[in-house]
């Protein structure tokens, strides 16, 4: 049976699932038994210098390249077709937009990676996975980047369309899904490998205070009004119109 | 109206001695630990001086508090709810460590260790975060320890705001006051309204504010959110703390640690009802110098037959409605007008309040030449100059401050008169707006300050919150996952045990 052993089976038919599983259900597991560790760890605290620039930078940028592979890998092939979106032009979007994006990130991320290293401070209040989680999205992003070159030779969409259809298959349950992205340049290979691992990752680093960053905007703003009052009885009090008082 | 209850604080400047035991009872019971070093949830400071952390009153800098926009609604002064997550990533109000100071500790252990050399070992600091040497320690928790430093620094304190303040640094008109600091515990707390998580919260029963750690995501808008600075971002946690006003011992009706150790007797707990319904309205007066009297209008008098009612509907229980009535706190921000907030123009409504301290007369020596007003020291000759405590306590209105003033010297002519001479002189009494009665209660609670006048704590209920039995073999205060294996409601792994309901025979 280990005739047909192919390791793209692997990284691009098995390691998906793997890493999802571990991300789901590390998130909810994390989320659960200890809610205490879920926070975004920030260091602007102990130094201001390059946080300033290389967070806002690096923040922004990602965020973009993360709905943009979002939305750009998961939009069905038949949605762009109805739309009479050509592919070229889709892939053109990613470029202009991703492109700058992941400058950005990469700015702001080696801004960010030189102080964990280098500031004093920074450097004794980092816990291992705080300094590994940050040289991956470095190398990833760097990789990324790298991959336009290669984008860039082949305009018409036709390699994009290929990754739209791995991923979505992925989601589909299809287990052909690894045979679609078999014979892609070795760099997006890397790129979709360190991706996994870096979802993997996510559990166990600082990363998952993304969820709490997707979420907060919403509980902040749906929240009534500014304030929070807690009460802990058990019984609630006996509703009665606000305006007017028993004793009036 | 809808009524609650808070416990409130009020410290009498006019006894601190500076003595820092209040910071340091507080510091090793909540603070000994990693991450929060640098944190004091209580602090004293000395003034006229910047603070800790430094500069902290100006908010043009750090953006506490709230602020009345132009079109008359009330926000925080970071900005709406949108302003402030768009600095998430970086928070552009925020101080930095060395604002406060960086935690630092000493190689004690050279003291003993060192080999035999010809100076005498010295204990030298030691970063706190690095671990590295600090060859200078630059600041501290209390870097204006009596008037330390050159008048030029000092007098950067913000509230010499319209005060010719030259002349204060000169040797003969030199002045200062202790101020001791601590979470306020506000009835519109610019802290929970800036948090985006929704961990900050007040609680229903006594008002005090705290975090939920398990919620706090670390996004540090709180920080510069409230205006006093009194909330710190714990680096080793990575999670907002601050001070939680002892709230395990005010639910089993003891006074906080800060005071409960006051030496000086300055510190008094107690009970205050207020209209939760007027708080936006008085946190949003047009006039910054109407807010004072705005919070006044908040609270209720717990003797009115109305209040104690709807007290009563509103899940007051009884003996919080007799503790309300018995407390210290209204009697000396309501009855005597003897105690102020602390920045009101803050417009967070805060609930620690503070009796301005009288000080030496100028130019005593010329004993003669002393301003009185029938019989009394003018309070404009004190030391302290008026402007400089209503810029602290009523947002500059001096006339209320000016009250308080008199009314502390009248105690003293008063009872001096009383004790001395063997006198009741109503008349001091009347001069103030006061009896003789009212101010013998005053030399009661505000001199003498007996334990049982300072602290009237009425314990939580307990049996309104929780199922005494349920708590049978539980673990007491924990810290997060510290007990029962961290699940709390509902289990990702294996969910909740449904609670076993024995059957009762009728």
């Amino acid at each position: 049976m280990f005739a047909n052993f192919d390791i793209n089976f692997i990284i691009f038919g098995i390691m998906p699932y793997a890493a999802l599983t571990i991300l789901v259900v590390g998130s909810i597991a994390r989320y659960d038994r200890d809610q205490y560790t879920w926070k975004s760890s920030s260091s602007q605290l102990l130094r201001r210098k390059q946080l300033i620039l290389g967070s806002i930078l690096f923040h922004v940028g990602i965020i973009t390249i993360f709905f943009g592979h979002l939305v750009g890998l998961f939009t069905p092939v038949w949605v762009l077709d109805a739309l009479g979106v050509p592919y070229a032009l889709k892939q053109w979007m990613a470029v202009i937009i991703g492109g700058p994006a992941g400058i950005a990130a990469l700015i702001g991320g080696t801004l960010l990676l030189h102080r964990r290293l280098t500031d004093p401070r920074i450097r004794a209040t980092s816990s291992w996975s705080d300094i590994t989680i940050m040289v991956l999205i470095w190398l990833q992003l760097a990789i990324g980047l790298l991959t336009i070159t290669q984008t860039l030779q082949h305009m018409d969409g036709s390699e994009m369309v290929r990754f739209m259809t791995w991923s979505q298959s992925i989601v589909t349950w299809n287990l052909n899904a690894w045979v679609t992205v078999i014979d892609v340049h070795w760099l997006y290979k890397l790129h979709i490998f360190l991706g996994l691992i870096i979802t993997a990752f996510f559990p166990f680093t600082r990363l998952v205070h993304m969820v709490s960053g997707f979420a907060a905007p919403f509980r902040y703003l749906l929240r009534p009004g500014y304030q929070i009052v807690r009460s802990r009885r058990q019984d609630p009090l006996p509703k009665r119109d606000p305006k007017s008082t028993p004793a009036e | 109206m809808r009524i609650r209850a808070q416990i409130g604080m009020v410290l009498n400047l006019d006894k601190c001695i500076g003595c820092h035991t209040c910071s340091v009872t507080c510091k090793n019971v909540w603070t000994s630990r990693d991450g929060v070093e640098y944190a004091w949830f209580n602090n004293v400071e000395t003034k006229p001086g910047t603070g800790y952390p430094t500069d902290w009153e100006n908010q043009a800098r750090w953006k506490g508090g709230w602020e009345r926009t132009k079109s008359g609604k009330l926000q925080p002064k970071q900005g709406s709810k949108w302003r402030i997550l768009s600095n998430i990533f970086a928070n552009p109000s925020m101080p930095e460590i060395d604002d406060y100071y960086e935690p630092f500790d000493f190689d004690y252990d050279h003291l003993k260790s060192a080999p035999e050399m010809e100076a005498f070992p010295t204990a030298r600091p030691r970063s706190k975060i690095t671990g590295e040497r600090i060859e200078k320690i630059e600041k501290g928790p209390n870097w204006d320890e009596i008037l330390g430093g050159e008048f030029a620094k000092r007098s950067e304190d913000y509230n010499f705001e319209g005060i010719q303040k030259e002349i204060y640094g000169e040797y003969e008109n030199t002045f200062m006051m202790y101020l001791p600091r601590l979470c306020e515990h506000c009835l519109n707390p610019a802290c929970a309204s800036s948090c985006p998580s929704g961990a900050i919260y007040k609680r229903e029963e006594d008002g005090i504010v705290l975090i939920d750690q398990e919620k706090c995501r670390g996004w540090r808008m709180c920080v510069s959110g409230c205006p006093y600075k009194k909330i710190y971002y714990n680096w080793e946690s990575g999670k907002s703390e601050k001070c939680t006003l002892c709230y395990p011992r005010i639910e089993s009706g003891n006074p906080t640690v800060c005071s409960e150790t006051c030496v000086g007797r300055i510190r008094y707990l107690g009970v205050m009802l207020y209209d939760a319904d007027k708080i936006e309205d008085a946190a949003n007066m047009e006039d910054e110098q109407d807010l004072y009297d705005a919070q006044l209008g908040v609270f209720l008098d717990p003797n009115d037959p109305v209040v104690i009612e709807t007290a009563r509907a509103d899940g007051i229980p009884e003996d919080w409605i007799k503790a309300a009535q018995e407390s210290p706190i209204w009697k000396m921000a309501m009855e005597w007008k003897v105690a102020f907030p602390l920045h009101p123009e803050y417009r967070t409504l805060p609930m620690v309040w503070y009796i301005p301290p009288l000080s030496p007369i100028q130019n005593a020596a010329e004993a003669g030449a002393i301003g009185t007003d029938a019989g009394m020291p003018d309070v404009k000759n004190l030391r302290i100059p008026v402007r400089y405590l209503a810029n602290m306590l009523t947002a500059g209105d001096e006339a209320p401050v000016v009250t308080a003033l008199e009314r502390m010297l009248a105690m003293r002519s008063y009872m001096r008169s009383k004790t001395v001479e063997g006198v009741i002189d109503e008349g001091i009494a009347a001069r103030v707006g006061l009896s003789g009665r009212v101010i013998e209660d005053m030399y009661k609670i505000m001199a003498l300050a007996d334990y049982e006048d300072r602290f009237v704590i009425p314990t939580t209920h307990r049996e309104q919150v929780e199922d005494a039995y349920d708590l049978r073999g539980g673990c007491g205060f924990t810290d997060t996952n510290g007990c029962g294996g961290g699940s709390s409601k509902g289990s990702l792994f294996g969910g909740s045990k449904k609670p076993l309901k024995m059957p009762t025979e009728v």
